[in-house]
């Protein structure tokens, strides 16, 4: 009996996969499950509770009430799809799904069922050509803007030359860690600094060689490349041969607070970032109270302020802000993927908007537009500070390398156009 | 001596511990082996529960907190005490012996005489079943190991070896890691008392007579059932060593449990049945690896050790199929 | 009564022969080729299609090649998840290389890349047995991820490595890239499921199929009766091969769309296709079948359960995931050691002596 109860559950959820009507649905493609559990969970909980806190606070965006469903990938591509097409029949807004791998091969799928993509700082990089990926919506930054920005943090510590000086990525053996090594190259030849790639394969626990390696070359920077695992190893290892932790640069998925052990011991480490850091805004007091002490808290609430919780809520709010966009350009409340799309392509994320919503100054500005889905590419730098355990800005928000950066895009996306027979699109 | 050649010993010395941190997770592989023809699959995933579970109970942490939460609504975390790491040591046995008696129970009691695929195969289910509960009961964020070990290079031996090299040459003294000098000298205590305990106790010439033959070893009176706990007990326990020393290294988390992959080599190298095998089976995938990606690695793009360490262990089982120390295999028609 | 072969009169010897000898059987296999070929495309949603039905047959292919290798020549491998790598990438490079190529083609040189590769690696198996085989083949599956990853010319320089499967046609439909409809890409995998699925069976009742079964059985007694273990062993490893190469080539592009080898190619895919072929039955064709189908069906079904059903959070869902499979491969493997088909094989033999079981 109580077999058959469970088998007519089953098959009508699956069956019937009924829409959440007069909701506007920002799914959530979340891994709070497997090896990188720990750098999914905190940013699954800051971009679910955003919502609520919309819900709690504002009634919703523009008097809709969102939902977040949420689904469990567990970074595998193959669950990521059955997410996808889960979630797609829920009315989905649009998809965050915070893994390269995901993204890229929701591409194509979500293109044609016209539902966007918001991939900040990870996913496909010359997603921001809008002329070429209409869906798809990386800014503020990339992979390849962290990079740049880092050689000019470089550069600028230097005193403005780094001709002949020796940096060394470290890099995750992956498609994610893959990513900078064209735009480094070119910018080696640019300035004509050495580049050493040093690979690190999946899961990265034992890097032993990798770290002799640069004990015996003692490249004049690092940077890292790496999420999981790897990146607790590769901060114990560096500071284990006494690397100098401020000539290291870590771009963002390297630079959260999972990612120190031994908080003195990686004291003065930088990391790139796109969003700032702490949770001195207006917004947490409304979180704490609306979310948190209501007890509706995706998490346990231990995550609120931590780095990806925040980038998780940067990610939320940046939707939320497209979709009000949608809403006025359309006339419409409850608008659908479609108009999302114009939302985010019209999306004006200013200082005045960010105060606006709890966050002034979190971010840089930037608008979307046709042929810009990235934003300026502004990065900033943050530091870690052993004796207060917290991260830190030192570096504004500047702008990187857009000349290289643009061509490597332009290169990328029309590979990608010729080999997919894809007209771009007049911008 | 030239630096080049200094470089070379340092990477063969740290290639030796890196080859011991293999073997600490390979022993546990073997001891199972040996005694019940069981390769034990889930032996990575009891070194992450069993590091998860000194953690947990040394700071305290409630068992099932996530759970509770969601069912009851409540928010514990946290019983608010640590617990002494010696004592939170022996309660984590206490823990391993308690898993290694419901494994025998409910597991290996139903499935004796079976063939050893699908002997393999229950040990896959359990490793699965071990990763949900492990998460379950003790939560899935990253966990600092701290039981006083030490961490980083030996700055007296760098110091002591920093003249060494030839005038003129970049070179900084040699470097070796503090943690791995432990884990060398536990992976030897370890081995010499399970030598001890298996050549001059009762149970542990019971446990050999077992391991030599099942049938023999009933009609003299030895209870399989009994060895068998035991014997999962002590795998269980060097996979808590195990957890340990990787632990310390990357922070205890689920990628803790794919150190197995590691050991895998080392087993084939060293032969399912010998502990010696298992330590010099380790040793030599160790420097082999270390070797490979220092001399050939910048050729051909590095992170060549994961698939290094299986092709070297296969140009050995070419010549000697059942591994350098394995058994004979003899087969008759 | 109706599932016996009396009155069921056989008048030639391809008749005595045939696959299935119950009448009751042969109407049961054209009926379910029936509902999977007119009746559940009708009921077909995109949901259905990519999250079940496309996986399922993909993932059965993977398990009818790793079968004929380990069930039936006994060879223990776990190397399937860098064969399957091969074939997504032999169609990668073919598809981008030749776009005039019709998938069909492009599958199938896929699928005999991949064979060829397989019976390289398969080279140590004349000399290593049992679990040091079986941990052997892990050194071709770190090897090929490796070496997929490393060189740029498989994945045409791409910046990241990814692959992505272009648009193809076949008949005026639309059967990879996002505009495939659902039910053109079930058809094409089905299609490819059955051919193969009576392939295997061919084979394995063939001269072929016998000597492998020799092998697995004792390989030496099967050396002094005349079998060739060189022969039969590469044949094995190049056959198996060629099932998960159309596997493979099928995962990337119809099911995946865009693959990455570390990601979708990993170690723990060589173990899910392992799990299969002992949770389905080693030595069988329904087997492999059944295998896929729990695999597949079990977690998105418990997900869909415990999460949508009963709205639990979904990491203890997941988790619970974990924790429910894990424990049904253990009490499926001590009710039945020997896999559902066997479970299959009982009850067909309870079935024929009923309703009069003594």
């Amino acid at each position: 009996m109580k077999l058959k109860q469970l088998a007519t559950i089953a098959l009508t959820t699956l069956a019937v996969s009924a829409p959440v009507a007069a909701d506007l649905v920002f799914p959530s493609l979340s891994y709070r499950t497997g090896p990188y559990a720990a750098g999914g969970t905190p940013y699954a909980d800051g971009w679910a509770d955003y919502f609520t806190m919309l819900n709690a606070r504002d009634g919703g965006i523009g008097g809709v009430m969102t939902s977040v469903p949420e689904c469990e990938t567990g970074y595998n591509t193959a669950k990521g799809v059955e997410c996808y097409e889960s979630l797609k029949g829920d009315g989905a807004l649009v998809f965050n799904p915070l893994s390269t791998g995901i993204t890229y091969q929701l591409i194509p799928k979500a293109t044609a069922d016209d539902i966007p993509l918001l991939t900040q700082g990870y996913g496909r990089t010359s997603g921001a050509n809008g002329a070429i990926f209409s869906h798809v919506f990386n800014f503020p930054a990339n992979y390849w803007a962290g990079a740049s920005r880092i050689v000019n943090r470089i550069k600028h510590e230097a005193g403005g030359d780094i001709a002949g000086k020796n940096i060394a990525l470290v890099y995750h053996n992956s498609g994610y860690g893959k990513e900078p090594i064209p735009t480094l190259k070119a910018l080696a030849e640019k300035h004509g600094f050495d580049l050493t790639l040093i690979p690190v394969d999946h899961p990265g626990q034992e890097q032993k060689s990798q770290w002799l390696q640069i004990r015996r070359e003692r490249p004049d920077n690092i940077i890292l490349y790496g999420w999981g695992v790897m990146n607790q190893v590769a901060l114990q290892e560096a500071a284990n041969i006494r690397y100098p932790m401020d000539q290291m640069f870590g771009i963002w998925w390297s630079g959260t607070e999972n990612d120190k052990l031994d908080g003195m011991a990686s004291h003065g480490y930088k990391a790139a970032t796109f969003h700032n850091v702490g949770s001195e805004y207006p917004v947490y007091k409304d979180i704490q109270k609306h979310v948190v002490d209501a007890g509706l808290a995706a998490g346990d609430g231990s995550n609120v302020g931590s780095v990806l919780y925040n980038r998780g809520m940067y990610a939320a709010m940046t939707a939320a802000t497209a979709a009000a966009t949608a809403q006025d350009m359309h006339g419409e409340k409850n608008i659908t993927a479609g108009m999302m799309r114009d939302g985010l392509e019209n999306i004006n994320m200013s200082d005045a908007v960010m105060a606006a919503a709890g966050l002034p100054k979190f971010g840089p500005e930037f608008t979307g537009s046709c042929a810009n889905h990235g934003g300026t590419g502004q990065v900033g730098i943050q530091q870690w500070d052993g004796n207060k355990q917290a991260w830190k800005l030192i570096g504004g928000f500047e702008s990187p390398d857009n000349k290289v950066i643009g061509e490597l895009i332009k290169a990328d996306s029309d590979a990608y156009a010729a080999e997919n027979n894809i007209t771009p699109r007049d911008c | 001596m030239s630096a080049d050649f200094l470089y070379l010993v340092e990477v063969i010395l740290n290639g030796l511990m890196a080859g011991v941190m293999y073997s600490l997770v390979a022993l546990g592989f073997v001891l199972i082996f040996k005694a019940s023809g069981i390769f034990n699959y889930a032996q990575g995933v009891m070194a992450l529960f069993a590091a998860l579970t000194l953690v947990g109970i040394q700071t305290g942490q409630v068992p099932f907190a996530h759970l509770i939460n969601a069912i009851f609504g409540t928010n514990v975390h946290h019983f608010g005490w640590q617990v002494p790491t010696v004592l939170a040591i022996a309660l984590t046995v206490g823990v391993m012996v308690l898993f290694a008696i419901i494994v025998e129970r409910y597991i290996l009691h139903h499935l004796v005489n079976q063939e050893p695929i699908i002997l393999f195969m229950a040990t896959i289910g359990l490793a699965y079943f071990m990763e949900g509960f492990g998460d379950i009961m003790w939560g899935s964020q990253i966990k600092t190991m701290d039981v006083g070990l030490p961490s980083g290079g030996s700055l007296w031996l760098e110091e002591y070896t920093q003249g060494w090299a030839a005038e003129g040459e970049r070179y900084y003294g040699m470097y070796l890691d503090k943690l791995d000098m432990v884990a060398s000298l536990v992976a030897i205590v370890l081995v010499v008392s399970l030598t001890i305990f298996s050549q001059y106790t009762t149970t542990g010439r019971a446990l050999r007579a077992v391991a030599d033959d099942h049938q023999a070893a009933l009609s003299v009176g030895i209870s399989l059932r009994t060895i068998w706990v035991i014997v999962w007990s002590i795998a269980g326990f060097v996979a808590l060593v195990a957890g340990i020393m990787w632990g310390a290294k990357s922070g205890v988390q689920f990628s803790l449990s794919l150190i197995a992959l590691k050991a895998l080599p080392v087993l084939m190298l060293g032969g399912f049945t010998s502990i010696p095998g298992a330590i010099i089976g380790g040793l030599i995938i160790g420097v082999g690896e270390k070797l490979f990606e220092y001399a050939i690695g910048p050729l051909i793009g590095g992170a060549t050790e994961n698939w290094f360490a299986y092709v070297l262990a296969l140009m050995f089982l070419v010549f000697r199929p059942q591994g350098l120390f394995g058994e004979k295999i003899i087969e008759r028609v | 009564m109706f599932y016996r072969e009396s009155g069921d009169f056989k008048k030639t010897y391809q008749k005595d022969s045939q696959t299935f000898p119950i009448k009751f059987d042969r109407m049961r296999y054209y009926f379910v080729l029936a509902v999977a070929f007119l009746v559940i495309p009708m009921f077909l949603t995109d949901y259905m299609a990519n999250a079940v039905m496309i996986p399922f047959l993909v993932w059965a292919i993977a398990a009818l090649g790793l079968n004929i290798l380990v069930g039936y020549t006994g060879q223990l491998s776990l190397g399937t998840g860098g064969f399957m790598a091969v074939g997504a990438y032999a169609t990668y490079k073919l598809m981008t290389a030749f776009p005039g190529m019709d998938m069909v083609t492009v599958i199938l040189l896929s699928g005999l890349i991949t064979a060829f590769v397989g019976a390289m690696f398969g080279l140590p198996s004349l000399r290593i047995k049992g679990f040091y085989l079986a941990v052997a083949t892990l050194a071709s599956q770190f090897f090929l991820v490796w070496l997929l990853n490393k060189v740029p010319w498989f994945y045409n320089n791409s910046a990241s490595g990814q692959i992505s499967a272009p648009e193809r046609e076949m008949f005026g439909v639309i059967i990879t890239g996002p505009h495939a409809t659902p039910v053109a890409a079930y058809l094409f995998c089905l299609v490819f499921a059955v051919a193969l699925a009576w392939l295997a069976r061919n084979l394995t009742r063939g001269r072929l199929g016998r000597s492998w079964m020799a092998i697995r059985d004792m390989d030496i007694a099967a050396e002094i009766i005349g079998v060739n273990p060189l022969m039969a062993k590469l044949s094995a490893f190049a056959v198996s091969s060629f099932f998960i190469g159309i596997a493979g080539s099928l995962f990337f592009s119809v099911y995946l769309g865009a693959a990455e080898v570390t990601e979708a190619f990993g170690i723990t895919v060589s173990f899910a296709v392992l799990f299969m072929i002992i949770i389905g039955g080693l030595g069988s064709i329904f087997g492999s079948f059944v295998g896929a189908a729990f695999m597949v069906l079990m977690p998105v079904l418990l997900k869909n359960v415990l999460v949508g059903g009963m709205g639990w959070p979904t990491d203890l869902a997941a988790h619970f995931e974990y924790i429910i499979v894990g424990g049904l491969i253990i009490i499926f493997l001590i009710v039945e050691p020997h896999g559902l088909a066997q479970m299959a094989r009982v009850l067909k033999e309870k079935l024929r002596l009923w309703p009069f079981p003594h």
